[in-house]
C-alpha cells in the first residue's frame, strides 16, 4: 500500500502537465525493462476516491429525494401524475403496505420501498433506512453531506477526465479502436454467455462502459443536479431548458444516478468472475501489464 | 434422526448467527454515519461547502442574473402551500378577520426612515408581476404569477444606512411550537429586481394559504427563505440576537442559510 501511495504521488501532478507526461512515456518505452503498470498511480487513487464520494452522494441523494419520493417530468411537478413516487396504503386489516408507482403499475414494496423499518418502528418513506444518510429522515443533514461531497467528486472527476486526455490515457486504454467498435455485439453475447475476453487490456464493451461511465454519466449527475439550482437557473437558463425544465432535470439526475448503481453492480460482478484477488490487488498496487504468455498462463490457472 | 436434527440446528444456529452479523454490521455502519451526522466537527466541516455554494453561485449568476419566468399557460392553480397554511395567533386572526384593514408593514432597524405602510399604500406603489417557479428544499416545484412592489424600491424609501448587511422579515404564523417564523436574505439579494413582496397570486388577492397578505417572493432561492405573514422588515448588520440566531426559523434547525442550492 505505501509503495502504491508513493508511486501514486509521483505521477498524480504528471496529470496537471501534458508536455512533461509525455517525455516521460516516452522514456519508459525506451526502457523495456521496467514494464507499464496495469492501472496507472491517478487511476487507482481516483478509483478508490470515488468509491467513497459515490457511495456519500447516493445514500445522502436518497436521503434528500425521500422528501418528497416522487419524480415528473416538465418544469414543475404535476402531483397527480408523477412518474415514479413511493408511498404507504392501509390494507382493509389496518395493516400499512408501501407502495411504489411506476407508470401505470402499482407494485407491493413492503419492508423496502415506500415503508419500511426504522429501528424498531416502521415508517412511511420513500428509500429504507440503511440505504439513507443519515438512515432516519434528516433532510437538512443530507443536503449537508450531499453539497460537501458534491465538490470532492466533481473536483476529483474533473481532474482525472484532464488527467486521462493529457497523459493519454484516455486514448491509449479507453478509446475503442474500429475493430472494437464493430466487435461490440459479439462482446456483448460473449458476456452473456459468461466468456470473458482475457487479453490484456479492457476488451471493447468494458471500454465503452467506463467511457459512458467517465464522460456521460458522472458529467451529467453534476449538471442535472446544478440544474436543480434556483441560483444556478439564473446563471444558466439554457441548461435548464436543455434538460426540459427543473423537474425533468431531477428526474435524470435519479436515472443516471441507477444506471450508476447498476454500473457498480455489473462491475463487481465482473470482478467477482475475472479473479477478484488479483483484480482487487492490481487496483491497490498497480499490478503489472501482462503480455500475452503471461495472460494466457492466467488464464489457465483460473480455469484449472 | 437425532443426528440430523442436529445438524439442522447447528444449520439454522449457524444462519442466526450469520444473519445478526450481517444485520449487526450494516446497524454498525448506519449507527457510525448516524453518529457523524451528529457531531459538531463533522457539521462544522461538511457546512464549509455552503460558503463556497454562495461564492461561486453568485459569481455565476451575477448580481442581475434573472430566474426563468414562464407564460401564463404555465401557472398551476391551485398554488401548492406549504409550512403554515392557517395561522392560528391570536394577532393574526383578528386582523385576518377583518381583511388585514389594521395590518401595517413595518420597515425598520438600520434605516434613515422608518416606514409604517398600510395594504392600500404598497398596493398603490409601482409592481412588478412575474411569473416564477417555486422549488421546495424537498424536490417538488410549481408555477405562479406573483405581484407586488420590488423590495429594493421599498429599501430606498426608507434609506438603507451603510452599516446595514441583511433584511430580517417577521412573520404572523407559528410553525409547529411558539417560535414565529422569520427568515433574513444579504442586500445583494434583497435588491435583485425580482425580489418582490406579493400581494397577489394568479392575479388574486394573495390567499391565507399561500401567506396573505404579503409575502416575500426571491425568486433565486428555495422556498423556505420566501417567508409569508410579514409583519415587519428589520436591517441589521448581523442575525446573532435574533430567534436562534442563524438567520431564519429553518436555519435555527439546521438548514443552511444559502438557499440558492
Amino acid at each position: 500500500m505505501a509503495a502504491a501511495e508513493t508511486e501514486a504521488c509521483r505521477s498524480l501532478p504528471l496529470a496537471l502537465s501534458g508536455d512533461r507526461n509525455v517525455a516521460i512515456n516516452r522514456s519508459a518505452n525506451a526502457a523495456p525493462a521496467k514494464p507499464r503498470r496495469r492501472h496507472p498511480g491517478p487511476v487507482r487513487i481516483w478509483h478508490w476516491l470515488n468509491l467513497w464520494f459515490l457511495i456519500v452522494m447516493l445514500m445522502s441523494g436518497l436521503q434528500i429525494f425521500n422528501a418528497h419520493p416522487a419524480l415528473y417530468w416538465g418544469s414543475a411537478s404535476d402531483f397527480d401524475a408523477p412518474w415514479l413516487e413511493m408511498y404507504a396504503i392501509r390494507d382493509s386489516e389496518g395493516g400499512i403496505l408501501g407502495q411504489t408507482a411506476l407508470g401505470p403499475w402499482t407494485f407491493d414494496t413492503t419492508g423496502v420501498l415506500g415503508y419500511s423499518q426504522v429501528g424498531e418502528r416502521g415508517a412511511v418513506r420513500g428509500f429504507p433506512a440503511w440505504s439513507t444518510l443519515p438512515s432516519y429522515q434528516f433532510l437538512s443533514m443530507g443536503r449537508l453531506w450531499h453539497f460537501f461531497f458534491a465538490w470532492l467528486f466533481a473536483g476529483a472527476g474533473a481532474l482525472f477526465v484532464l488527467y486521462a486526455l493529457f497523459s493519454g490515457h484516455l486514448k491509449r486504454d479507453l478509446w475503442l479502436s474500429g475493430p472494437e467498435w464493430r466487435g461490440l455485439g459479439r462482446d456483448l453475447l460473449g458476456h452473456l454467455r459468461f466468456r470473458f475476453p482475457s487479453g490484456s487490456g479492457y476488451n471493447g464493451l468494458q471500454k465503452l462502459s467506463y467511457l459512458g461511465v467517465l464522460l456521460v454519466a458522472l458529467p451529467l449527475m453534476v449538471v442535472t443536479g446544478l440544474c436543480m439550482s434556483p441560483t444556478f437557473n439564473a446563471a444558466a437558463p439554457w441548461l435548464l431548458d436543455l434538460f426540459g425544465g427543473r423537474q425533468s432535470a431531477r428526474s435524470i439526475h435519479f436515472l443516471v444516478a441507477a444506471a450508476l448503481v447498476l454500473f457498480f453492480v455489473v462491475h463487481i460482478a465482473m470482478v467477482l468472475l475475472s479473479g477478484p484477488w488479483r483484480q482487487v490487488r492490481d487496483m491497490m498496487t498497480g499490478g503489472r501489464r501482462e503480455t500475452s504468455a503471461s495472460s494466457q498462463r492466467r488464464h489457465d490457472d483460473d480455469t484449472a | 434422526m437425532t443426528r440430523r436434527s442436529d445438524d439442522s440446528v447447528a444449520r439454522s444456529t449457524r444462519r442466526r448467527f450469520l444473519q445478526r452479523a450481517a444485520l449487526g454490521a450494516a446497524t454498525l455502519g448506519l449507527a457510525g454515519c448516524d453518529r457523524l451526522s451528529q457531531n459538531e466537527r463533522v457539521i462544522g466541516t461538511l457546512s464549509l461547502a455552503e460558503t463556497l455554494n454562495l461564492r461561486v453561485q453568485r459569481f455565476l449568476a451575477g448580481a442581475r442574473g434573472m430566474a426563468p419566468e414562464y407564460p401564463a399557460s404555465m401557472i398551476d392553480a391551485p398554488f401548492r402551500p406549504n409550512g403554515s397554511t392557517d395561522p392560528q395567533a391570536s394577532r393574526y386572526r383578528e386582523l385576518a378577520a377583518n381583511d388585514f384593514a389594521e395590518w401595517r408593514l413595518s420597515v425598520d432597524g438600520l434605516v434613515e426612515t422608518p416606514l409604517s405602510l398600510s395594504l392600500a399604500e404598497l398596493r398603490a406603489l409601482p409592481a412588478r408581476t412575474q411569473i416564477t417557479r417555486h422549488d421546495c428544499v424537498e424536490g417538488w416545484s410549481a408555477i405562479g404569477q406573483w405581484q407586488g412592489p420590488v423590495l429594493a424600491d421599498l429599501l430606498d424609501r426608507a434609506g438603507v444606512r451603510d452599516e446595514a448587511r441583511y433584511v430580517v422579515f417577521h412573520c404572523m404564523d407559528q410553525l409547529g411550537d411558539e417560535d414565529f417564523y422569520y427568515e433574513s436574505l444579504d442586500l445583494a439579494e434583497a435588491r435583485h429586481p425580482q425580489t418582490i413582496l406579493a400581494y397577489s397570486l394568479n392575479g388574486e388577492t394573495l390567499p391565507v394559504a399561500n401567506g396573505a397578505p404579503l409575502r416575500l417572493r426571491a425568486e433565486r432561492q428555495l422556498g423556505y427563505k420566501m417567508a409569508k405573514y410579514l409583519s415587519g422588515i428589520t436591517l441589521v448588520t448581523d442575525f446573532d440576537a435574533i430567534g436562534g440566531g442563524r438567520g431564519g426559523y429553518w436555519e435555527d434547525r439546521g438548514y443552511t442559510w444559502y438557499a440558492g442550492i
